[in-house]
Order: structure tokens, then sequence, then C-alpha cells
């Protein structure tokens, strides 16, 4: 069936089985590949995107589901010029990765988290607001102080 | 992991959900946040011949507050549960479980009707329902029913709903200023509890069990204890006239050990 949805800004129209996960659709259809397929069961976080500004773990949403939706992949957060979003240019600074594998979904993830905290979060509600993504160079700790630069209390 | 082929509508309204699962019968499920659904129909354990969308009824999304209790559409986020102020107030045991679901990006899309429309004795959400004394409305061809938690939960991942039935709304009695406590024990951060304890007290107490049986439970030998006034002594019994499930997290006796240590520490934090 045909689904049409805003991605990064542009209106992407396809015709789609219903049974395509959204992170094939992004990833095959679209050509899309930053973001990442991990665990594949919702566990690992590496799909994360935003679905009408919210993060979404995209292996465990239909295609079909996100029809009519706003959607922001990592290729979307930098800007036209190629000038990196804060939450990319902290995580670079902080040396907020290692392999890489599971940083798109970290870096949407943590926008999301930020976008939905405006008071600021201390250092407990970053970790417990990424409990959902899974770093396996377990490199946490540079991750958390790069998202505390960007939305951390004061 | 890819599901297997599926037909799929988006229903505009309840009655268009209830008028397919009319005509299609068990072949049919109803798709809400699809975050109990998805994952099943991925490891092929569920199978349905037709989806039928109803995540874009967005008028069965609100909480609203209805006098004695506080009435909640059934499409509900989690994370709208667990941000609302009206629930923090009126049905504080509530709104905390919402946030002990998953993480938050599975809490963007979760909903409380589907949680506990899928009936997993390991979810959270049910024993909150049950705990809190609530009950659930649901619809079909021929209108509504009210049905006690207790009532709702029948077997494992069943339910009291009828083919052609859908929950369309969660009722919660107001429990502002009552002690509740909600205890969850896991070794990871996102999982499901090995074991979780749900309890409110006030003049009729009532306790829930997480992962303790087949079906999401109260207890009611934990409960009469309580309402004897045997406070957390009471939690004694926790292990005692359930069946808990063995798995490589826990054997039964383990997990009876922790319902006892979890029904006995939420009884001390309701009371404190």
């Amino acid at each position: 069936m045909e689904v049409s949805m805003s991605v990064n800004g542009e209106t992407r129209t396809s015709d789609v089985e219903p049974r395509t996960l959204l992170v094939h659709h992004i990833r095959d259809a679209l050509g899309l590949t930053g973001t990442n397929i991990g665990c594949d069961t919702s566990s690992c976080g590496a799909c994360t995107i935003h679905v009408n500004g919210e993060s979404v773990k995209s292996c465990t949403m239909l295609a079909v589901q996100a029809d009519g939706t706003e959607i922001t992949t990592i290729e979307g957060l930098a800007g036209d010029d190629g000038e990196l979003h804060p939450m990319q240019a902290a995580f670079m600074e902080c040396h907020g990765l290692q392999c890489g594998y599971c940083t798109p979904g970290m870096v949407m993830a943590a926008t999301s988290l930020v976008a939905e905290n405006p008071d600021g979060l201390d250092e407990t509600a970053v970790r417990q607001g990424l409990e959902g993504n899974l770093c396996r160079c377990t490199g946490y700790h540079n991750i958390v102080k790069a998202v505390l630069s960007v939305g951390g209390t004061a | 992991m890819i599901p297997a082929a599926f037909d799929y509508m988006v229903a505009d309204a309840a009655e268009a959900a209830i008028a397919a699962l009319a005509e299609y019968g068990d072949e049919a499920k109803l798709l809400a946040g699809g975050h109990s659904l998805i994952p099943l129909m991925r490891f092929r354990l569920a199978a349905p011949a037709m989806l039928v969308d109803i995540g874009r009824l967005d008028d069965l999304s609100y909480i609203d507050d209805a006098g004695d209790h506080i009435a909640i559409g059934a499409l509900t986020k989690h994370r709208t549960l667990e941000m609302s102020d009206l629930l923090a107030a009126e049905a504080p045991l509530l709104r905390h479980v919402a946030g002990e679901v998953g993480d938050p990006s599975v809490r963007h899309r979760g909903t409380l009707g589907g949680s506990l429309a899928h009936g997993d004795p390991a979810s959270d959400l049910p024993a909150a329902l049950l705990a809190s004394g609530g009950s659930l409305v649901i619809t079909g061809p021929n209108g509504e029913r009210v049905v006690e938690a207790p009532d709702f939960f029948t077997g494992f991942l069943e339910t009291a709903l009828a083919d052609d039935e859908m929950v369309t709304e969660i009722r919660v009695p107001k429990a502002g200023g009552v002690g509740w406590s909600y205890q969850k024990f896991n070794r990871r951060a996102q999982d499901w509890a090995i074991v979780g304890a749900a309890v409110m007290l006030g003049p009729d107490p009532k306790v829930a069990l997480v992962n303790m049986g087949s079906v999401p439970m109260r207890h009611r030998g934990v409960e009469s204890g309580l309402a004897g006034g045997a406070g957390a002594a009471a939690a004694s019994v926790a292990g005692d006239d359930v069946d808990p499930p063995e798995d490589l997290n826990a054997d039964a006796e383990y997990r009876r050990h922790l319902a006892r240590v979890l029904v006995g520490r939420g009884i001390a934090e309701a009371s404190a």
C-alpha cells in the first residue's frame, strides 16, 4: 500500500508491503543507512529515530504505521551547510563514541530526551533516560558527559 | 525476523475496528502501539491474517477526572501517563508504574490498553491496575460492559475480551494520599521484572504480583493479613498459594523468596 511521510523535511511516498518494518523502509527503500539495526528486538536502541519529534525504536514499528508522520533520522540532524547538531558536536567533543555503531541511535534518543526536559537533566536522569540504548563498547561515561554538556542542569 | 504477511487496515473509529473484528474473528488483531504485538509477529509467535490499526484513534487518548475515579482512554501512551499531573495527584501508583515500562522510546509508542489487553503476567501495568482496584470498559458490537481487573486476566496472555471486543477505557479509583509502592526486581535496566509487587494501602488494601504465575494476580493472603493489621509481616505468605514460572533468571523457590522480600519492602514503603 502507498505510504507517505516527511523524512528529514522531504515528503517521501512509496509503495510498501504492510509487514515492512520502518527501519527496513528507511534503510532499504529510502537509502538512509545511518539508522542501524542491532538487536532487532527493541532492546538495544541502535535503530532509534524520531517520529513526530519523539524517540522511537524503528525496528518495532511498521512503515504503514508511519504514514502521515514526520520522521527525523540521524541524517536529518545536521544543518544544510553540514554544521553538526549540538548533540553531534558534543559527542565528538566528549569522545562519546568508540566503534560508533550505537551512536546514531544514542544521539537520536539523547536529542529527544533533552527536548522533553527543557529544565535540564542531572546525571541520573540522563543515565535512566538512555536505558534503552546499549553501547557494547561500554563507553557510557563519555556519552553521558556529552548529553550533559548539551542538556544538563547548569 | 520479518512478520508473516498480513492484510492491514486503518480504523477511523472504534466502531470500525469492532466491525472489522466481528468480520475477521480470531484471524484479526488490533494494532495500537505495537510494542507487544510486533515482537510476537516478528518471532512468528503470532501471525494474524488481518491487522486493524487503531493507533490513530486520538479520541481514545485522554486522562479525565470522572468524579470518584480517573478515566483513561485505552490508547493513552505510557509516556503520557508518566507525565500526567492529574495521575500524579489522584493515581500515583499507575503514574509511577507507567514510567517503569521498558525505556523512554518504548513508552513513546506503547499504550495502556494495549499492554493490558496483551495480558502478560510479566508486565508492570496489569499489576498496577489490580492493586489500584481498577476496571476496564470493553466495547463490542452490542455496546459496552465494565469488567473488574481481576476478572479481566483469565490465562497466560488471555483476557476476558471476546474476538469482537476491544478495551476502550480504563478506570482507576482516586487514591490521592493513600500509601502505595511498586517494587520491581530485574538484572538490567529495561528488562521485564523477574518478580514485581504493587502495593496499595487504605481501608481495602490490595497487593498484586508480577511474574509469579500464568496471569497477573492479586495475592489475597497478603491482602487479608494487611487488612487484619499485620503490616509488613503480611509479606511472609507472599510466596504461598502461587505457582511461579521457572526460567534462566530464577527458579520457583527464588521467585517465592523475591515475592516475600519485595512485598515486604512494598508494604514498608507504602506505610512510610
